[in-house]
């Protein structure tokens, strides 16, 4: 009986080391958003699992702290997030009711995405009379292919830390990434370059780094201030403006009401569509190429009608 | 330096190669089946040293961005460093501008400003029957009035503690005084999921205890909890958590306490007079739904716990237990919370309280075993951006104790304690919130009215969203 009871015990050992192992075997993700997700999973393929903290419908801004969210972060290995305040009301919760060490700030598996490019918008004064403002500068950095390439290369060089047996797998798939992404970029560029100082109206400062990258000019944006809902008075100033200069578009994300953007292009015939904004953010933009695939389409069908 | 000659050598490859490219079309007539093969061999050493190329100009722009990175990294990590790379000296020349070196490690100074105008029609109705409440737990004063401003200071002390302070100004009986509501420490680095808090805080008992008075969806707090938590439970004490090692959220915890305030009381057991054992679950419903429920058990023992008629209290000793059951659900289109959502919650809380009672105005203890419950429901719904409306029902019921109590305070003289809320409120942003609340309180033996207009702005660092 004693005999048997030992093996028994040993048997429960094994299987406990045994579905330990299978569980470090895989480094564990954590992103913030899906962009984030989509990159990691490049970089990492098989070796890493991720998952995504919010999805291409939410605001990223006013997102709580979830159970679901605490039991997550618990076992990450990687917290990839965007950074510049993007995620200040529910990130500091999260990471202390996580209760895992390896994601604290200045850990190498705290990576806020933000801090590696040059970030734009960055406010000389800060005072929220102006709307909630970033005081580390705009956060939506992935309109711009440009900043994922560098942000591509920090999670190689984080994974490659964490995990560097597989070092040389992670380095091979980032360089794999890169030529195609590369690649992609120019023919966007290419395909994008009638855009170049045509005007747009936004709902939201989440354009940004997208106007820098294809030189559109934001003429206006739908929130009086950040974070403030359009409101009618604000939008009928918006109308008298847009019915003197139009602009060539109104944009939003997926995650923003339609209703002000729909409104006011039904009065100044001023063409309106969501872009994707991030990976799912639309049927057709399933991973990081068809994102801006869908943006670059959006943005012609929508600006160059006559094409 | 390697690379660089190399890519020289290359270079006079490629002219060499061009040249005789040249000199081979030249004698194309005289030579045209050598020069077929030739151009061949050459069209093969173009390509290879084209990918050659590539392959290199694609390593030095990696290089290049490997070295972006760690400068940026070196400007994250070390954003205090005296000598900053030059890159961060940029990034950060904007903030820099209005921070000097000494106050850059300044804690986060969130401020809350809390007003609040109540006007009662029966503003002498009285205590609720079979409960005398304790701690701060009675209405709001009549009138203008500024309800409960604080200071939050937080900050990392350093990689392995995280570190709080709330500071309260709170007027009473015309007179200002801070009240320390919180100074607590928490770890971040314990292995195994593990957190330990230490200092004086909420008691993270049930689902409403431990959330500050901004994050409430009423003005005024749920009936039970005003009830038998003196409103909320906080004391000096320290608290273990461990999130289990599992795919869904599983959290359990304990804590110990002075046992200073109420439902404790008089530092019982040589200052720890309260214990506390506490679970919580809860996810995630496809993307619209999520939930928590839990199950916890405090026990509070009590010296002289004075509760009811400040001016002549009665006297508790003994112990008080309490079950508590917490339940919120919460909905938004696709977790998308900022156009519409609907938050359910419910609490149910069973107290047995065992010990000696002096009665105001006697000398004489007497023996009480009393048990208590109660309960409150409560659904808000944003039906558009900004824009809320609520509804809570709380109750109360007690067992009638022993005939030597009769007509006492602790009698419960047949009466239902009922309260009905009705809110409405309106945040211009996240960061201010005007709110407007009826209540219909039928606690005591005779009716009152309540309206109350209510004010929450928080200036400074951002507040947490706590689910």
């Amino acid at each position: 009986m004693e005999a048997m009871m030992k093996n028994l015990f040993t048997l429960f050992i094994l299987l406990t080391l045994g579905f330990a192992e299978s569980a470090q075997a895989k480094l564990n993700v954590f992103a913030c958003e899906p962009e984030w997700a989509a990159l990691a999973e490049a970089i990492g393929g098989d070796l890493v699992t991720t998952t995504t903290a919010t999805s291409a419908l939410q605001d990223p801004h006013y997102i709580q702290a979830r159970p679901s969210l605490i039991a997550k972060i618990r076992k990450a290995d990687l917290l990839i997030c965007s950074g510049s305040e993007l995620e200040i009301g529910w990130l500091p919760l999260l990471l202390r009711k996580g209760s895992n060490p390896k994601i604290q700030a200045g850990q190498s598996g705290y990576l806020l995405a933000g801090e590696f490019v040059k970030r734009l918008d960055i406010p000389t004064v800060l005072d929220r009379a102006e709307g909630d403002m970033h005081s580390q500068g705009n956060p939506h950095i992935q309109t711009n292919p440009h900043n994922l390439a560098v942000v591509a290369e920090v999670i190689a060089a984080r994974l490659e830390a964490i995990d560097p047996k597989n070092g040389t797998s992670y380095q091979q798939n980032l360089s794999d990434f890169l030529q195609q992404w590369i690649q992609a970029i120019a023919r966007w560029e290419t395909q994008a370059a009638g855009l170049r100082g045509k005007e747009i109206v936004v709902h939201h400062k989440s354009w940004i780094y997208l106007e820098d990258w294809l030189g559109l000019v934001e003429v206006a944006t739908l929130e009086s201030k950040p974070g403030i809902p359009p409101s009618g008075a604000h939008l009928s100033k918006l109308l008298t403006q847009l019915e003197s200069n139009p602009a060539t578009i109104i944009i939003r994300s997926p995650y923003q009401d339609a209703k002000a953007s729909k409104w006011l292009s039904e009065k100044t015939g001023i063409p309106e569509t969501a872009l994707p904004f991030t990976v799912g953010g639309s049927d057709q933009a399933s991973d990081l190429f068809k994102l801006f695939d869908e943006t670059i389409q959006l943005l012609l069908i929508n600006m160059e009608p006559s094409q | 330096m390697e690379t660089q000659n190399l890519n020289t050598v290359n270079l006079i490859k490629l002219v060499a190669l061009t040249l005789s490219l040249f000199v081979c079309s030249a004698n194309a007539q005289s030579a045209q089946s050598q020069t077929v093969d030739e151009l061949i061999n050459i069209k093969a050493e173009l390509a290879s040293m084209k990918s050659q190329y590539e392959k290199r100009i694609h390593d030095l722009e990696r290089r290049l961005a490997t070295a972006e990175q760690q400068l940026a990294t070196q400007s994250t990590t070390a954003q205090k460093a005296s000598n900053p790379a030059p890159e961060a000296a940029a990034r950060e020349s904007n903030n820099s501008s209005y921070a000097s070196a000494s106050n850059r490690y300044n804690p986060a100074i969130g401020i809350i400003i809390d007003g609040e105008i109540w006007a009662y029609d029966n503003p002498d109705a009285g205590n609720i029957p079979g409960f005398t409440l304790g701690g701060e737990s009675g209405l709001a004063d009549e009138g203008l009035g500024i309800g409960e401003s604080e200071f939050v200071f937080s900050g990392n002390v350093d990689n392995w503690f995280y570190g709080q302070i709330t500071a309260a100004i709170e007027q009473e009986d015309g007179e200002f005084g801070i009240g320390l509501e919180e100074a607590f420490i928490e770890t971040l680095s314990l292995p195994a999921s593990m957190t330990l808090r230490m200092g004086r805080f909420y008691s993270a008992v049930g689902y409403l205890n431990d959330k500050h008075k901004h994050a409430w969806d009423f003005a005024d707090q749920a009936l039970p909890y005003r009830a038998f938590m003196g409103s909320q439970y906080t004391d000096d004490g320290i608290q273990l958590r461990w999130l289990a090692p599992t795919d869904f959220f599983l959290e359990l915890g304990a804590e110990i306490f002075r046992g200073g305030s109420y439902p404790a009381g008089g530092n019982a057991n040589s200052g720890f007079g309260t214990r506390s054992l506490f679970a919580q679950t809860g996810g995630d419903i496809g993307f619209s739904h999520s939930w928590t429920a839990g199950f916890s058990w405090l026990t509070a023992d009590a010296i002289e716990r004075e509760s009811g008629d400040e001016n002549q209290p009665l006297l508790f000793d003994g112990n008080s237990d309490l079950y508590i059951a917490d339940f919120v659900w919460k909905w938004a289109p696709n977790g998308n919370s900022k156009q519409r959502n609907i938050t359910f919650q419910s609490e149910y809380i069973w107290r047995q309280e065992d010990g000696n009672v002096v009665l105001p105005a006697t000398n004489q203890a007497l023996s009480l075993k009393q048990n208590a419950q109660g309960w409150y429901v409560q659904g808000s719904y944003q039906w558009m951006p900004r824009w809320r409306a609520g509804l809570r029902i709380a109750g109360l019921s007690t067992d009638r104790p022993s005939s030597i109590f009769s007509g006492s305070a602790l009698d419960p003289l047949s009466h239902n304690p009922r309260i009905y809320s009705f809110m409405l409120d309106y945040a211009n942003s996240e960061f201010s919130r005007l709110r407007l609340q009826y209540n219909h309180d039928e606690t005591s033996l005779v009716n009152n009215q309540q309206i109350g207009l209510q004010y929450i702005m928080s200036i400074g660092a951002h507040g947490g969203h706590e689910f």
